[in-house]
């Protein structure tokens, strides 16, 4: 973790190989918040969406980076990863459209609710994609 | 109501957390969708599922559940119980199915709240 005048930021590689430790970041992250005293509303909704991202990263696109910049005005959470792209983010962001695979599904994901709950808890949501190369989610989460 | 008359209504064995059963909860969540679980954040929830694995505890930590019940007598492996205890979690097995076990506890007092 790196402090420069009231800015944090944190790096994770995330682990793609095994899903039981999917939100292991997410876990560090939201203790983190805890630590330096942000609200438990704004700690949730970071902890949620980045999660959700983090299991996404894991599901289709073998892991990635997760990169948290932390202000006293906002948590920004990028995740980048170098999976198949999403080829209509559109479509992706639909309620219910999914499409993780039978093992995933019998985890209790899977159900197309992942970028959904990122936009609900986030205040701002970018999403880059690139078939063949990856993608990359910016959500950021204002502490007011 | 304290988990101590969740675990009685439920007749459930305790797993972890035994110690953490002063812990009140106003609200509750039968559900085997964890993505559906995080879509519906509320405070001080206990959580009544049948799935097994890890991200059920990780699903319940994001969300600040304190407390999961797992229904039809599943019984999770020693990883998840350990990562209950690392999280301070109460864990709880009822044999009885999740509508049942939802029902009873309803019946009782611990009313959800609509979505």
């Amino acid at each position: 973790m790196h402090n420069n005048s009231n800015v944090f930021s944190l790096h994770f590689d995330v682990n793609g190989e095994d899903f039981s430790l999917a939100g292991e970041a997410s876990s560090s992250v939201k203790k983190v918040l805890k630590q330096l005293g942000v609200s438990p509303e704004v700690t949730r909704r970071v902890a949620i969406a980045m999660y959700e991202g983090e299991i996404n990263m894991v599901i289709h696109a073998n892991g990635g980076d997760a990169d948290v910049i932390i202000t006293p005005a906002e948590i920004r959470i990028v995740l980048q990863d170098s999976g198949p792209g999403i080829p209509d983010i559109e479509l992706a962001m639909q309620e219910g459209y999914s499409t993780a695979p039978d093992n995933i599904r019998e985890m209790g994901f899977g159900a197309g609710m992942g970028l959904p709950n990122m936009k609900k808890y986030t205040d701002e949501l970018y999403i880059t994609s690139e078939v063949g190369k990856g993608t990359r989610v910016e959500m950021v989460v204002k502490v007011q | 109501m304290n988990l101590y008359r969740v675990r009685d209504i439920l007749d459930a064995d305790v797993l972890s957390g035994e110690d953490l059963l002063d812990i009140e909860v106003f609200s509750a969540c039968g559900s085997d969708l964890m993505s559906d679980v995080l879509a519906y954040v509320k405070d001080q929830v206990l959580l009544l599922t049948g799935l097994m694995n890890p991200q059920v505890i990780r699903t319940a930590e994001m969300m600040d559940i304190h407390a999961i019940v797992f229904v039809r007598g599943k019984k999770p492996n020693e990883e998840i119980i350990r990562l209950a205890d690392e999280k301070e979690m109460v864990l709880m097995t009822t044999k009885h199915p999740l509508y049942i076990a939802c029902g009873l506890l309803y019946n009782a007092g611990l009313r959800g709240k609509e979505a």
